[in-house]
C-alpha cells in the first residue's frame, strides 16, 4: 500500500489477571484510510483501541505513530500526539454549549479587567468554523448540547477531535445510537475526513456501514486478529464467519 | 450535503417557556415583595418594602445562609453536596472566637481580630480538605463523606466551645458586627465582596468552566483532560472557606462564637441554591441565582414576622418554595430536550 503507515501496532498483548484480552494484536493504519475493527463481543475491539487511545498500557508490543515507537501514560497525551478518540457515549458535556466542549480542558482565554477569564465568543466562532468545514449547520450555538439531536451531537464530538488536528480518529460505534437521517449523515463525515487526509479506525457491529464506508477490515477474535481482508475483495459472509471462527 | 434534522420540540414557543423557568427566581422575589406589601398596606396600614429598616433587616438576615450557600451552590454544580457547611460555619466561629479572645491582652484589639480571621479560615481548610480528599479519592459518595464530617465538626466545635457560647471581649468587633458604612451593614458589604469574586470565579475563570462540566459529565472531563480529582478537593475547600467566612461574621454580629451557629442554616443554604435555580443532578445553577434564592428566604422568614403569622410557618413556606423549585427545574429539562435523570 502507499508510503508508510501513521499509525503501527506491533504484536501487542494486554492480559487481565488470567483472562487474554489481546494476544499479539498486530495492525497498520494509513493516513486518508478507513480502517474498519469487527469482532463479536468481547472480541478485544474496546481493549485495543483503549490501548491504541493511553487508556491502558499494553503489557507487551509496540505502538508507532509516525514511525516513532511511542508510549502513552493518559488519553491527553495520545491527544497531544493527534490520536482523538470519539466513544460511544460521545464523552460530551451536555450541559454546555457546542464551543465549550470542542474546547473542554483546552479553554481560549482572555482579559476581563486584568483577569483571566473564559473567551465564550470565541470558542463558540471557532467551533462554528470547524463545523462548517465538515459541512454541519448548528443554528444556535448558545445552547447546551442536550437540546440538539444525537446527530448534532455526534458532530460536535467529530468537531472536537478535527479542531484539533487529529491524525487518526478512533469511532466507536458511531452510527448505533442515531436514527437513519443521521446515520448517513455520519459516513458522509467519514469519507469527508478521509478526504483530507486523516486516519479513521471504525469500529461497528453493522456490516452495512462498514462495507459502505471503510477500505480494509480486521477482524478480532477472542483476542487476535482473526483476519484481515480488504473491502473489495471480502463478503459480509466471509467476515462474518471470520467473526465467529469456522 | 444535507443538514441535519433539527429536534422535534418547537424552539420558539420552548424559548419562551425557558426564558420564563429562567426568570423565574427573580419573579417570584418581586411576587413575594408585592404579596407582602398588600398583606401589610390592608392588615396594618403599613409599608414593608419601603421601609429602610426592613429592607436593611432582610439583607443582614441572609448574610449567614448566603454565605453557606455560595459554596454549595458550586458544589452542587458539580453534582455533589456538602452537608457539613453548617458546623463548619460554627466550628470556624468557636476557633475564631478563641482566638480573639487568646490574643486580645498581647495583640490588641486590630491584632487579636487579624489573628482570629487567619486562624478561623485556616481551621476551615482542615474540614474541606478532609471531605475533598474523601470524596475525589476515596471515591466516597458526597452524601455520605460530608455527612460524617458534619458529625465530626459539629463534636469538635462544641468540645472547643465547652458546650456553652464563647462572648468575644472585643470592642471593635461589635462595631464591624454591627456598624454601617455609607448605610449599609458592614458585614452584608463584606458579604457582597466575596459574592462578587465567587461570581467571577464561577462565570468567568476556566476552574468555574470545569466545575460545570464535571457536573455536566464526569467522564467527558475526565477524557478532556480536567483534573477531576484536584477541582473536587478544591470544591470542598473552597465551601469550607465560604462557610468559615459566615462564622466570623456571625461571631462579629453577635459578639459570640457558638457552635451551633449555623446549624439550622444547612437546609436554607441548600434551598437557596435550589430555588436559585441550580439542579441537584449538577450541571447547572449559578452565584446571582443563589443570592435571589437567599432573598427568596430571607423575605419570607421576615416578612412572615412582620405580618405576625406565628413563626412556624416559616418552616411550611420554606419547604414548598423548594418543591416547586425542583418541580419547575425539572419541566424546564423536559422542555430543553434532556433526560432528568441523566447520569
Amino acid at each position: 500500500m502507499k508510503s508508510d503507515p501513521i499509525l503501527e501496532v506491533r504484536d501487542i498483548s494486554k492480559r487481565f489477571g488470567g483472562v487474554h484480552a489481546l494476544e499479539k494484536v498486530s495492525l497498520n493504519l494509513y493516513a486518508g484510510e478507513v480502517l474498519a475493527l469487527a469482532g463479536d463481543n468481547g472480541a478485544g475491539k474496546s481493549t485495543l483501541i483503549k490501548t491504541i487511545s493511553g487508556v491502558h498500557k499494553p503489557d507487551e508490543g509496540i505502538i508507532s505513530y509516525d514511525g516513532q515507537p511511542v508510549t502513552f501514560e493518559n488519553p491527553q497525551q495520545a491527544r497531544d500526539h493527534g490520536i482523538e478518540t470519539i466513544y460511544q457515549d460521545l464523552a460530551l458535556a451536555d450541559n454546555l454549549d457546542a464551543g465549550a466542549n470542542v474546547f473542554l480542558g483546552r479553554e481560549v482565554m482572555k482579559r476581563v479587567l486584568g483577569l483571566p477569564a473564559v473567551d465564550r465568543r470565541k470558542m463558540r466562532t471557532e467551533a462554528a468554523e470547524t463545523l462548517k468545514v465538515l459541512d454541519i449547520r448548528i443554528d444556535r450555538l448558545d445552547l447546551p448540547l442536550r437540546s440538539m439531536s444525537g446527530g448534532q451531537r455526534q458532530a460536535v464530538a467529530i468537531g472536537r477531535a478535527i479542531h484539533w488536528k487529529a491524525k487518526v480518529l478512533i469511532m466507536d460505534e458511531p452510527t448505533a445510537a442515531l436514527g437513519v437521517p443521521e446515520q448517513r449523515k455520519v459516513k458522509a463525515l467519514v469519507r469527508s475526513l478521509k478526504q483530507s487526509g486523516v486516519g479513521v479506525i471504525f469500529i461497528s457491529h453493522n456490516l452495512v456501514d462498514i462495507f459502505e464506508v471503510c477500505d480494509r477490515i480486521v477482524v478480532l477474535r477472542r483476542g487476535i486478529v482473526a483476519g484481515e481482508r480488504s473491502i473489495s475483495n471480502t463478503t459480509p459472509d466471509e467476515i462474518v464467519r471470520l467473526m465467529v471462527g469456522g | 450535503m444535507d443538514t441535519l434534522p433539527v429536534t422535534e420540540v418547537d424552539t420558539e414557543k420552548v424559548g419562551w417557556l425557558t426564558w420564563l423557568a429562567a426568570a423565574r427566581a427573580w419573579l417570584f422575589l418581586a411576587i413575594l415583595f408585592v404579596a407582602f406589601e398588600l398583606w401589610a398596606q390592608l392588615a396594618y396600614h403599613t409599608t414593608f418594602l419601603f421601609n429602610p429598616f426592613n429592607v436593611q433587616s432582610i439583607a443582614v438576615f441572609a448574610v449567614a445562609p448566603l454565605l453557606l450557600a455560595l459554596g454549595q451552590t458550586l458544589v452542587i454544580i458539580s453534582g455533589g453536596i456538602d452537608l457539613s457547611v453548617g458546623f463548619t460555619m460554627g466550628f470556624a466561629a468557636v476557633v475564631f472566637a478563641h482566638c480573639v479572645n487568646g490574643t486580645l491582652d498581647s495583640l490588641g484589639v486590630f491584632g487579636s481580630l487579624v489573628v482570629g480571621v487567619i486562624a478561623a479560615l485556616s481551621a476551615s481548610i482542615v474540614p474541606g480538605l478532609i471531605n475533598g480528599l474523601l470524596i475525589a479519592r476515596l471515591k466516597v459518595p458526597p452524601f455520605i463523606g460530608t455527612l460524617g464530617m458534619y458529625g465530626v465538626a459539629r463534636g469538635i466545635a462544641f468540645l472547643l466551645a465547652r458546650g456553652t457560647t464563647v462572648p468575644v471581649r472585643n470592642s471593635i468587633l461589635a462595631v464591624l458586627g454591627n456598624g454601617s458604612l455609607f448605610g449599609f451593614p458592614i458585614i452584608v458589604l463584606v458579604t457582597i465582596m466575596i459574592v462578587a469574586v465567587m461570581h467571577f470565579v464561577l462565570s468567568q475563570s476556566r476552574y468555574g468552566q470545569h466545575v460545570y462540566a464535571i457536573g455536566g459529565s464526569r467522564q467527558a472531563s475526565l477524557r478532556a483532560g480536567i483534573n477531576v480529582e484536584r477541582n473536587t478537593i478544591v470544591l470542598y475547600v473552597l465551601s469550607a472557606v465560604c462557610a468559615a467566612i459566615g462564622g466570623i461574621l456571625y461571631t462579629a454580629r453577635f459578639s459570640a462564637g457558638a457552635a451551633q451557629a449555623g446549624e439550622p442554616l444547612l437546609l436554607d443554604s441548600i434551598a437557596a441554591v435550589v430555588i436559585g435555580g441550580a439542579s441537584l443532578f449538577g450541571g447547572s445553577g449559578t452565584v446571582i441565582g443563589t443570592v435571589i434564592g437567599a432573598l427568596i428566604i430571607a423575605v419570607i422568614q421576615y416578612g412572615l414576622v412582620f405580618v405576625n403569622v406565628e413563626p412556624f410557618w416559616q418552616f411550611v413556606a420554606v419547604g414548598v418554595v423548594i418543591v416547586i423549585s425542583v418541580l419547575v427545574d425539572q419541566s424546564q429539562r423536559r422542555l430543553g430536550g434532556g433526560k432528568v435523570d441523566e447520569e
